[in-house]
C-alpha cells in the first residue's frame, strides 16, 4: 500500500490479461492501426481518388469506391507480394513471394537478435549496421581471397563475418566497461567508421573486383555461398537457417546459461548485480561481443548468400532495421523472428504494391514506421481501444544517459 | 469538526484494502493509526484525500454526506495530507512552493512573492517552525522539507492533517520536534492524523490509537497501552519485542580492521582510519546518524569501493583488493543497506533473487549451464523456511512487501555457511511481525558462532542486538563500548562527542523523545 497512486479505477474491472496475451494484443492493435493510417495515405496519393475528389459533391460515392479500390488492391498486392502469389501459373511460382520474405527476413532476424541481446543487458546497441560492414568485410574477404574446398571455406568464412561483428562491437563494449563511454555514442560513431572503411577498402587491390571502377569486390567463391535451399530458381538460401538457429541459441542463452544470467542481473539491476559479485564491466564487454557476432551473422546472410558480393551498401540499412525489429518483438528470440518475418514481407510485398498498382514504397515505410511508434506508446493503443493495463508500462530495454 | 469515515471498502482485484473501516477523527486530537506496513492505513487515507474512490463506503463531515472525488475536494473540504515521499519541486524557493497550485498574484496577474513569503513567515512564526521562505528546498535538510510540507497543508486551511509515516526519513531529533509541532498544531484546534508503524511514537504522542491489520480496524487503545499489547494487536500475535540471546561468549578475533580509510572519486574521505575487531560468536553494531561512513565502510568491506587504504583481515586472509565475487565466495555474507537498489532485482523472480550471488556454482548450475529445477527446488524450500509471503518462486521480487524482501535478501545470504556476516540496515522499512524474524535469525548466526556486523541508525536495534557497539561520527570511530551503555551516552556519541565525556555526561542527560 505505499503507491500512492495505483490505477484509480480497478474496483470492478474484469480479471486483466497475462501479460504475453496483453502484448500480443497490443502488438495486433498497433499493426491494425498502422494499416488503417497506411490506408489513408494510400487513398489519398491516388491519382484516381484525387480526380474522384473534384466532384465529390456531384458524386460521393464515386470517390469512396476510388479509395476502396485504391486501398484493396495495394493491400492485396501487399499480400501477395509478401506471402502467396494467387495469380501465378503454378504453385512454386505461388510460393515465390514467400520465400523472398525469408530470404529478406533472415539478416534482419539475425540482427534484431543483436539489438535484443543488447537491451537485456541494459545496452542499446545502434551500431548493428557498422557490425554488419565488418563483419560482411571479413566474411567476404575470406570467399574470395582464399580458395578452399566446400564445407571448410563456407564454415571459415561464416565464422570470419561473426568474429568480424564480435569486433567492432567489442570496441564499443570495452570502451564502456573501461571508461564509461556511453554505447549509444560510441556504437553510432563506429557506424561511420565503417562505412568509409569499407569504402576505402573496396578502392584499394585487395578488394576491388579487377576490371571495375565501381566499389565492388569480386564475387564470393561457389565454395562459400550460403546453399541455396529450394534449388536455383529460388533466391532463399541458408541464411534463414542460420537466423532461426541463433534465434534458439539467444533463447537458451539468455534463459538457461549462467552467462545469460548475468546479462539479464546487469540489464535489470546492475547495483544489485555488483553487490552479489558480478563483474558489470566483463559483462557488458561480452554481451556487446555476442550481439556484434549476431550482427556479424546478418552479414553473413547478405554477403554470402544474397548479394554474393561486397559492396558499401551490402548492409542495406538492416543493421538500423534491426532496432526496429527489436523493439516490436520486444526484445523475445521469438518476438524478433516474428517481427523480422514481418519486416522481410514488407518489404518483399512492398515492391510488388509498387511494381503492381503503382502505389509508392515509402508508405510500406510509413506503415512500418506507424508500428513501431505505436507499439512504443502502449497507452495511446489503450485509449484508442479501451483496453485496461494489466501493468505493463512502456517497456525498459535500456537504461538511460546516466548510468 | 468532527470527520467520520463509514464502512470504507477498497479493493484491489482480489485483494481486500480496506474491508468495512469505520474511523472518527476530531479536532483537537492526534489520532494515530497503526498498523503493518500492507495493512490497508495507507489506502485508507488515500481514499480520504481522494486519490482513490471506495467501493463502498461514505465520507462525512459534521455529520453531512461529502463526495471527494480528487484531492482538490479533499483541500476544498479541508483536509491536508503530508506524503511519505514529499511532494516538493526541488529548486523552487519555499515559498513558491508552498503557493503551488494556489499561486498568489497581484492585480496584473503576475505572482506575488511577498505575499507568499509573508504566508510562510506567519505559519512559521506562529507554530514556531523556523523555516526561510527564501530558502531552496533541495537545500534545506529533510526534516526542514516535511515542515514545508505542513505548511503548505496549514496555508490551504487544512483543518485535518494526514500524515503518513513522516517519521521514517527523520534523525531521532527531528522526530522530537515534528511531535513536538503535532502537538502545538493539535492545541490549535487541528485534528491529525498520525500514520505510523512505530510503537514508541505512537505511545509519545497519541490522543487515540485505532489499529489496522489485514484491512480492518482490529481495535482502539489508549496512549498507556503497553507496547507489547501494542505490538500484539497490529501484529495479531504475540510479540516478542526484546531478543533472545545466549550469553555473550565470545571466540578469538575473526575480523581484524585496521586504519581502513576510504575515499570517494573526488578524494574526499568518507571512512578515516578506522580500526576494530569482531569475534566469533559476538554481534558487532556499528552505530550512528545516517551519513557518518557506515555506508562506505561496509562497501569497503565487500570490495565495492576503489579508494581503499588499511587492512581488512577476515581469518587471516587479506581481504582488501580482491573482488566483490571473491569474497562473498570465501564465506562473507552481505545485506545491503538499500535493498531495493542493491539488495534484489526488481524484475527477476524470486528463485532467480535467491541465486543472484551463487546461481554460477553447483549445485545450481554446471559447465555454464543453469539448472532451473535445482534453483527453484532451493527457492521452495527457503521460502518456506524464512518465511517469505509470496505467491510463487516464480512471482517477481517486486510484488513483496518491504519485509518480506528484506527475509528474501537475508534467506539468500544464511543459505551457505558463513566465515563473517555483514548486515546494513538489517530492517529498515520492515515491519514488526518481520523485525522479530529477522533479529532471531541474526542472533542465530551469533549463537551458531558466526562473527556479525551490524550496521544500523535505528538505536532501539542496535541496544536489542549488539554486543559491542562502535559509534560513528564524521568518517571516525568515536569509541568501541559495551551493549549495557545508556542510550544517552550513545546519543551523545553519536553526535561527536568524545566516549569518555558521554559517558560521564550521560546520567545528567535529558532522555530525548520519552517526555511530553
Amino acid at each position: 500500500m505505499t503507491s500512492t497512486v495505483a490505477a484509480p479505477d480497478v474496483a470492478e474491472s474484469p480479471p486483466t490479461m497475462r501479460p504475453w496475451v496483453e502484448n500480443l494484443v497490443l502488438t495486433a492493435l498497433s499493426m491494425v492501426l498502422a494499416l488503417a493510417v497506411g490506408a489513408v495515405l494510400i487513398a489519398v496519393s491516388d491519382p484516381d481518388v484525387t480526380s474522384a475528389m473534384q466532384y465529390f459533391f456531384a458524386d460521393p460515392l464515386n470517390t469512396f469506391e476510388a479509395m476502396w479500390t485504391s486501398v484493396s488492391e495495394a493491400y492485396a498486392a501487399l499480400f501477395q507480394g509478401a506471402i502467396f502469389n494467387f495469380g501465378a501459373d503454378s504453385f512454386s511460382q505461388g510460393i515465390r513471394p514467400m520465400t523472398e520474405t525469408l530470404t529478406v527476413a533472415a539478416p534482419l532476424i539475425a540482427a534484431g537478435l543483436s539489438v535484443a541481446l543488447a537491451f537485456k543487458a541494459g545496452l542499446f546497441n545502434i551500431g548493428a549496421e557498422g557490425q554488419m560492414l565488418i563483419g560482411a568485410t571479413c566474411a567476404g574477404y575470406v570467399a574470395f581471397t582464399w580458395h578452399l574446398p566446400g564445407p571448410l571455406h563456407l564454415t571459415l568464412a561464416v565464422v570470419a563475418g561473426i568474429a568480424g561483428g564480435a569486433l567492432w562491437a567489442g570496441i564499443a563494449g570495452l570502451l564502456k566497461a573501461t571508461t564509461g563511454a556511453h554505447e549509444v555514442i560510441t556504437t553510432i560513431m563506429l557506424n561511420y567508421v565503417a562505412r568509409y572503411l569499407v569504402a576505402f577498402l573496396l578502392t584499394t587491390a585487395a578488394f576491388q573486383r579487377p576490371g571495375r571502377n565501381d566499389p565492388i569486390s569480386p564475387i564470393v567463391d561457389a565454395t562459400a555461398q550460403l546453399p541455396r535451399l529450394l534449388g536455383d530458381q529460388f533466391r532463399l538460401h541458408g541464411g534463414i537457417l542460420l537466423s532461426l538457429g541463433a534465434a534458439v541459441f539467444v533463447w537458451w542463452l539468455l534463459n538457461r546459461s549462467t552467462l545469460g544470467f548475468r546479462f539479464r542481473a546487469v540489464g535489470a539491476n546492475a547495483a544489485a548485480a555488483r553487490s552479489a559479485g558480478i563483474n558489470v564491466g566483463r559483462s557488458i564487454f561480452q554481451v556487446m561481443v555476442i550481439a556484434g557476432g549476431l550482427a556479424g551473422l546478418a552479414a553473413v546472410s547478405q554477403v554470402l548468400g544474397t548479394e554474393k558480393a561486397l559492396t558499401g551498401g551490402i548492409s542495406a540499412g538492416v543493421g538500423f532495421d534491426a532496432i526496429t525489429v527489436a523493439l516490436l518483438g520486444r526484445g523475445s528470440p521469438l518476438g524478433v523472428v516474428l517481427a523480422g518475418l514481418l519486416f522481410g514481407g514488407l518489404k518483399a510485398g512492398g515492391v510488388t504494391m509498387q511494381a503492381q498498382t503503382g502505389t509508392p514504397i515509402d508508405i510500406v515505410l510509413v506503415v512500418q514506421s506507424l508500428i513501431v511508434l505505436f507499439i512504443a506508446a502502449p497507452p495511446l493503443i489503450r485509449s484508442i481501444f479501451r483496453i485496461r493495463s494489466g501493468g505493463i508500462g512502456s517497456m525498459q530495454m535500456s537504461k538511460g544517459w546516466g548510468e | 469538526m468532527r470527520l467520520e469515515l463509514r464502512g470504507i471498502t477498497k479493493r484491489f482485484g482480489s485483494v481486500v484494502a480496506n474491508d468495512h473501516i469505520d474511523l472518527v477523527i476530531e479536532s483537537g486530537r492526534i489520532h494515530c493509526l497503526l498498523g503493518e506496513n500492507g495493512a490497508g492505513k495507507s489506502t485508507l487515507m488515500n481514499v480520504l484525500y481522494g486519490l482513490l474512490s471506495p467501493d463502498h463506503g461514505e465520507i462525512l463531515i459534521d455529520g453531512d454526506p461529502i463526495t471527494i472525488s480528487g484531492p482538490g475536494d479533499a483541500v476544498a473540504a479541508g483536509i491536508g495530507m503530508v506524503h511519505q515521499h514529499f511532494m516538493l519541486v526541488p529548486v523552487f524557493s519555499v515559498a513558491d512552493n508552498v503557493m503551488l497550485g494556489y499561486e498568489f498574484t497581484n492585480t496584473v496577474g503576475l505572482l506575488d512573492e511577498e505575499k507568499a513569503a509573508k504566508q510562510v513567515t506567519d505559519l512559521s512564526a506562529r507554530f514556531g517552525f523556523d523555516v526561510d521562505p527564501t530558502a531552496i528546498v533541495e537545500d534545506i535538510p529533510v526534516g526542514s522539507q516535511q515542515r514545508v510540507e505542513i505548511i503548505k497543508a496549514l496555508a490551504r486551511n487544512a483543518r485535518v492533517l494526514i500524515l503518513d509515516e513522516p517519521t521514517a526519513v527523520l534523525t531521532p531529533q527531528e522526530t522530537d520536534e515534528l511531535m513536538q509541532i503535532m502537538r502545538e498544531l493539535r492545541d490549535a484546534g487541528t485534528a491529525i492524523v498520525f500514520i505510523t508503524h512505530k510503537l514508541r511514537e505512537v505511545r509519545a504522542v497519541a490522543d487515540t490509537i485505532t489499529v489496522i491489520r489485514n484491512g480492518a480496524v482490529v481495535g482502539e487503545a489508549t496512549p498507556d497501552a503497553s507496547e507489547a499489547d501494542l505490538a500484539s494487536m497490529m501484529v495479531g500475535r504475540t510479540v516478542q519485542l526484546t531478543v533472545d540471546k545466549a550469553d555473550y561468549q565470545p571466540g578469538e578475533v575473526a575480523l581484524r580492521v585496521r586504519d581502513l580509510t576510504v575515499r570517494d572519486d573526488m578524494g574526499r574521505e568518507h571512512v578515516k582510519g578506522v580500526s576494530f575487531d569482531v569475534h566469533r560468536g559476538e554481534i558487532f553494531a556499528v552505530a550512528g546518524v545516517q551519513g557518518n561512513g557506515q555506508t562506505e565502510l561496509v562497501k569497503a568491506l565487500l570490495g565495492l569501493e576503489h579508494e581503499v587504504s588499511g587492512a581488512i583481515v577476515l581469518d587471516g586472509q587479506e581481504l582488501l583488493g580482491k573482488s566483490t565475487k571473491e569474497i562473498l565466495d570465501s564465506g562473507v555474507g552481505y545485506v545491503p543497506e538499500d535493498r531495493s537498489r542493491d539488495g534484489l532485482i526488481a524484475a527477476f523472480a524470486l528463485a532467480e533473487n535467491l541465486v543472484l550471488d551463487t546461481f554460477d556454482r553447483d549445485p545450481y548450475a554446471h559447465f555454464g549451464v543453469l539448472k532451473p529445477r535445482v534453483i527453484s527446488d532451493k527457492a521452495v524450500s527457503l521460502i518456506d523456511e524464512f518465511d517469505v509471503r509470496a505467491q510463487g518462486v516464480g512471482s517477481p521480487a517486486s510484488s513483496l512487501s518491504g519485509g518480506n524482501q528484506q527475509k528474501l535478501v537475508l534467506a539468500r545470504e544464511l543459505a551457505r555457511p558463513l566465515k563473517l556476516f555483514v548486515a546494513a540496515q538489517p530492517t529498515r522499512g520492515v515491519d514488526v511481525g518481520s523485525i522479530e524474524f529477522l533479529h532471531e535469525r541474526i542472533v542465530g548466526q551469533r549463537d551458531a558462532g558466526v562473527p556479525v556486523l551490524i550496521v544500523s541508525t535505528e538505536l532501539d536495534e542496535v541496544l536489542a542486538l549488539a554486543d559491542r557497539i562502535a559509534v560513528m561520527y564524521r568518517g571516525s570511530v568515536v569509541g568501541v563500548v559495551g551493549a549495557e551503555t545508556s542510550r544517552d551516552a550513545l546519543g551523545l556519541m553519536m553526535a561527536g562527542v568524545p566516549v569518555d565525556e558521554a559517558l560521564q555526561a550521560a546520567p545528567s542527560a535529558r532522555t530525548p523523545g520519552a517526555t511530553a
